[in-house]
């Protein structure tokens, strides 16, 4: 506890001798601690920076973690290898998860950005807090096949984290809660804010978009929301866009809830980065953004739980786009890539 | 944007001194008006002692299943207990994780308990909803193998073991669940024996005695045959019926030491 209060004593201090000496920047400056302030363009998040306030050395564990394939049974697979940076913390290329032993899983994995700001987790909505979450993927057999009494075992014997661990939580010896409060340290901390689009909302330099993009944004707000909406482009809903008529290889949302009328409905996914975490949905079935929209324009299959967006009054099913439309669509949908998040060493596996 | 993070930064402090605060300002017990109850649980299967891991079928269900337990662990948590007069005292932080391979967890000590009569002991077997929500949990409630991750929540109960009847010769029960309608939280009130009551006194801490009887999970209003319900693994209907099942009868309070 004494420490916790030093550290944030610290920050407090350093937060207020950053306000004092800095001239106005157009651009935020970063912080001492990767995702522990908020954007202005956001909503208020989920997970407040008061539950686990962010430290350096707290984000520091995280990330050590967080790449540590120690953290797998066999020593092969860390969180950073279904989750690169580079493409928005998604595994590139890969429609499915590989985990260990080669093993396939079942779903596409998803970027991890701004996680602070989401309630649910999962395609299917089964995790319910960013802190035990990675529980989930350590646990799981084909993704890392360990025990978390087996991972805090090796922590344990390893003396560098005894030592990182003690000056975080000031307490021996590691156990589960201290492995997890570590892990959303980082997790929490992968905020993505600084695209040209985060520019152009905020009115800071950089930050122009084209008559195509702007177009494109138009169109956004027009056809894909509710379901992209918001600053985060996902209202974190469940929602069935008709990729399928049974749902046969995965039911998602009713997989949790056991509710027929949940049946083929998925999260909505962020369209932040979205230019960097091909490929697409669920199952990773869509390889460019030009196959998303041709989907959305003719491919959209009837199912008794479609939503009801995507069935217009007349004409047939899904979203009326012409191609210039869709060209427009992509041109904004690149606006949303955020290169300093992509890039900022601070998140790599060798900062 | 600056402003506003260093406010955070200040109120993230202040947050952090206030909880200090809390710790440092609980009320010091007095050795008059408190005293302790020593809940010890006792793990049968009908009228034999519960022995874990025998080579060979080493109980029969009331149906004429034959079963042995490789494991057997569940929650108690929200303890409370009631006086005469209704008033009640309910013990802050109050979560137990038992396992019946673990002697040292068979007894639930519990402390600063206001002097005076209980008539009545209430707890819920299992996890509340609220802490199935509030993410990483420290002490009996850290992450184990008692927690669900891939659909959140606390496995309320785990009974496993081996049954010639079940299929695969093996059966598994994971009760969990705390949303409707596959809610699995059950909250008891075990009756006391006749003419007994629980006196709290600075001086003598009464042993509650409680018997728990794993047939009691297999039993109820719904019969469990191994052969067709082999399992529970998540919410759903089985792990209610299993929650129904051991919420009527599995917890008995035998007799109460006075000391
Ligand atoms: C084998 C590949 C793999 C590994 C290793 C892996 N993940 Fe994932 N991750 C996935 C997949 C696939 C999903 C989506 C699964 C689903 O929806 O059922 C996912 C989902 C997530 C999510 C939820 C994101 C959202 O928006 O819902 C988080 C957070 C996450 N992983 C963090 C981690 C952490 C932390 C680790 C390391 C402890 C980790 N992952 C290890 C593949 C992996
Ligand atoms: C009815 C709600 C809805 C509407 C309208 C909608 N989407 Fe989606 N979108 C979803 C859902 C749900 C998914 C995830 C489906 C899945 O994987 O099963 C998704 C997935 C996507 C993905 C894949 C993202 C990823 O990371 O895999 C992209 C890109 C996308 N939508 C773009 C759009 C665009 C552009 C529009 C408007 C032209 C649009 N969507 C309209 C609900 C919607």
């Amino acid at each position: 506890m004494k420490r916790t209060q030093t550290v944030l004593l610290a920050a407090g201090l350093a937060a207020l001798l950053a306000a004092g000496c800095q001239p106005d920047a157009a651009v935020v400056p970063l912080e001492t601690v990767p995702g522990s302030g908020l954007p202005t363009n956001f909503p208020a998040p989920v997970y407040g920076l008061d539950q686990n306030p962010p430290t350096k050395v707290g984000f520091e564990l995280g990330r050590k973690l967080f790449y540590d394939p120690r953290l797998s049974r066999d020593g092969s697979t860390s969180c950073g290898s279904c989750h690169q940076q580079f493409a928005a913390f998604t595994h590139a290329g890969h429609p499915v998860s590989h985990g260990i032993d080669g093993l396939l899983g079942t779903r596409n994995s998803p970027a991890l950005q701004n996680l602070r700001w989401q309630r649910d987790f999962l395609w299917d909505g089964g995790s319910n807090h960013i802190e035990t979450m990675p529980a989930a993927p350590i646990t799981s057999p084909v993704e890392m096949g360990e025990t978390l009494e087996n991972v805090v075992r090796k922590l344990n014997a390893d003396p560098e984290y005894q030592r990182h661990f003690e000056q975080v939580f000031g307490s021996k010896p590691i156990d589960s809660y201290q492995l997890l409060k570590a892990l959303a340290q980082f997790t929490a901390a992968l905020t993505s804010a600084n695209s040209r689009y985060d520019h152009y909302v905020r009115h800071e330099s950089g930050g122009t978009l084209s008559a195509a993009e702007l177009r494109g944004l138009t169109l956004l707000t027009q056809k894909c929301t509710p379901c992209h909406s918001t600053e985060l482009f996902t209202d974190n809903s469940f929602r069935n866009n008709g990729l399928d008529a049974t749902f046969a290889a995965d039911s998602g949302r009713a997989h949790i809830t056991q509710r027929p009328t949940d049946r083929g409905k998925f999260k909505v996914p962020s369209l932040r980065n979205v230019a960097r975490t091909a490929p697409y949905m669920h199952d990773g079935r869509f390889q460019t953004l030009e196959q998303v929209l041709d989907h959305y324009a003719h491919g959209v299959v009837a199912s008794p739980t479609l939503d009801p967006l995507l069935k217009p009054a007349t004409g047939p099913l899904g979203l009326a786009l012409s191609s210039q439309q869709k060209g427009d669509l992509i041109a904004f949908l690149n606006t949303l890539t955020d290169e300093q998040f992509l890039t900022d060493k601070r998140l790599s596996e060798r900062p | 944007m600056k402003i506003s993070s260093l406010l955070l930064a200040l109120a993230a402090m202040a947050i952090s001194l206030t909880s200090c605060e809390k710790e440092s300002s609980e009320p010091t017990p007095t050795v008059a008006t408190t005293g302790e109850v020593d809940i010890e649980l006792d793990h049968v299967v009908g009228a034999n002692a519960l022995v874990l891991n025998a080579a060979t079928p080493n109980y029969t269900t009331p149906s004429g299943d034959h079963f042995s337990v490789t494991t057997f662990r569940y929650y108690i948590s929200n303890i409370k207990l009631t006086k005469e007069d209704g008033t009640t005292y309910v013990q802050p932080n109050s979560y137990y994780l038992v396992d019946a391979a673990k002697a040292d967890s068979k007894l639930l000590a519990l402390k600063d308990i206001p002097t005076g009569d209980y008539t009545s002991l209430t707890f819920t077997i299992g996890v509340d909803s609220a802490r199935n929500m509030s993410g990483v949990q420290q002490g009996a409630l850290a992450p184990s193998d008692m927690f669900w991750s891939w659909d959140t929540g606390y496995i309320f109960m785990k009974l496993e073991g081996k049954s010639p009847e079940a299929g695969s010769g093996a059966f598994l029960f994971h009760v969990g669940g705390f949303k409707k309608p596959n809610n699995a939280i059950r909250t008891v009130s075990p009756a006391l024996p006749a003419a007994t009551k629980i006196l709290v006194r600075a001086d003598h801490s009464p042993e509650v005695h409680v018997k728990v009887d794993v047939l009691k999970i297999l039993t109820g209003p719904t019969t469990v045959r191994f052969a067709d319900f082999p399992g529970a693994h998540m919410p759903g209907a089985s792990a209610v019926k299993l929650a129904d099942n051991y919420a009527a009868g599995m917890f008995r309070i035998d007799h109460v030491h006075a000391n």
